[in-house]
């Protein structure tokens, strides 16, 4: 993104949050280049999806007093995402996750604390997300597969859910990333999914 | 890294926006932390800083802030930091924050989400 002037109340700050406002929370959206998941987050954004970019240090880690060393190993790693003013308190804020190896030396530092992620799928190139997924279950992040259906492609969530290995509580639903009332759709089974789980813990029970 | 003429970008900007220094372990701010401005930015104050103060008139989380200056999360904090050291601003934490990686959600809170989402 270029540099803008936002002392003159330039476009990006024009949809302030109320002054209510005080609880932020996050949800994931995970998935490989090109996969739909900036157009997922702007589907049911408020906003024009943001962009924002962290820092990674890797050569650096457990070296913490030689700058040459920082500037010479850092890359930045960019992201997308929106938000959702749930109610007057409430802040929903959707974050577009790239799913390459090098984003999950950042899980911690970015999106531990997140309600939960989205594994947004496209099904020509399912290993993408086979990496996701065993990321998140190490993360142990609870989250909802969406297979993105934009290019009519059509193999069953079935077959999907026997590509990926996941178990049979893991939810599934097709999806049109294009589309408002799919994402929201999505982001509605992620968070019944999220409600049921948090209402059988610690006993482990099948949900009917 | 190429040296390249003064416009250059990274990271020699960065280093001088945030005089050098390095987030420590207790940072007390998450992606989605909401920051409030508790006073407006006075003359001779640093330029980021300044931004900051007029961008959080109303609540913004921090993962805004850095787009809006278009500088990393961890230098957006580093400078947060200063301003939250000196009262200039307040942070209204994030509703959910996960301790040890343990996974704790609020049955309540999770239901409102879910409501706010259906009105949609």
């Amino acid at each position: 993104m270029g540099s803008r002037d936002f002392d003159e109340g330039g476009p990006a700050v024009r949809a302030p949050l109320r002054k209510t406002a005080s609880h932020g929370l996050k949800i994931v959206i995970v998935g490989g280049f090109g996969v739909g998941k900036t157009t997922m987050v702007g589907s049911v954004s408020e906003i024009q999806p943001l962009s924002t970019e962290e820092i990674m240090t890797e050569a650096s880690r457990g070296i913490d007093d030689d700058s040459q060393v920082l500037q010479k190993s850092t890359t930045t790693v960019a992201f997308d995402f929106g938000r959702i003013t749930l109610d007057a308190r409430n802040v929903l804020y959707l974050f577009g996750a790239p799913g390459q190896e090098r984003f999950w030396y950042l899980w911690d530092q970015l999106f531990s604390g997140s309600l939960g992620a989205v594994v947004l799928v496209d099904t020509r190139r399912l290993k993408d997300s086979w990496y996701a997924v065993d990321r998140l279950e190490f993360h142990k992040m609870p989250f909802v597969v969406a297979v993105n259906r934009f290019d009519g492609s059509h193999p069953s969530l079935e077959r999907v859910r026997a590509a990926l290995s996941l178990s049979g509580d893991v939810p599934m639903v097709d999806c049109d990333a294009r589309r408002r009332e799919s994402s929201k759709n999505v982001l509605i089974t992620l968070v019944r999914y999220l409600t049921d789980l948090s209402a059988q813990q610690p006993v482990k029970e099948t949900v009917p | 890294m190429n040296p390249r003429p003064i416009d250059r970008e990274t990271p020699d900007r960065l280093y001088t926006v945030t005089g050098g220094r390095r987030l420590g372990d207790d940072d007390p701010f998450d992606l989605v932390s909401l920051v409030v401005s508790e006073r407006d930015p006075v003359p001779g104050m640093q330029s980021e800083h300044a931004r900051i103060l007029r961008i959080c008139q109303n609540p913004t989380a921090v993962a805004e802030i850095s787009a809006y200056l278009d500088l990393p999360i961890s230098v957006v904090k580093i400078l947060l930091r200063d301003l939250l050291d000196t009262g200039s601003v307040t942070v209204r934490a994030p509703a959910m924050v996960s301790k040890n990686g343990s996974y704790l959600p609020d049955h309540e809170m999770l239901k409102q989400v879910l409501v706010g989402l259906q009105r949609l």
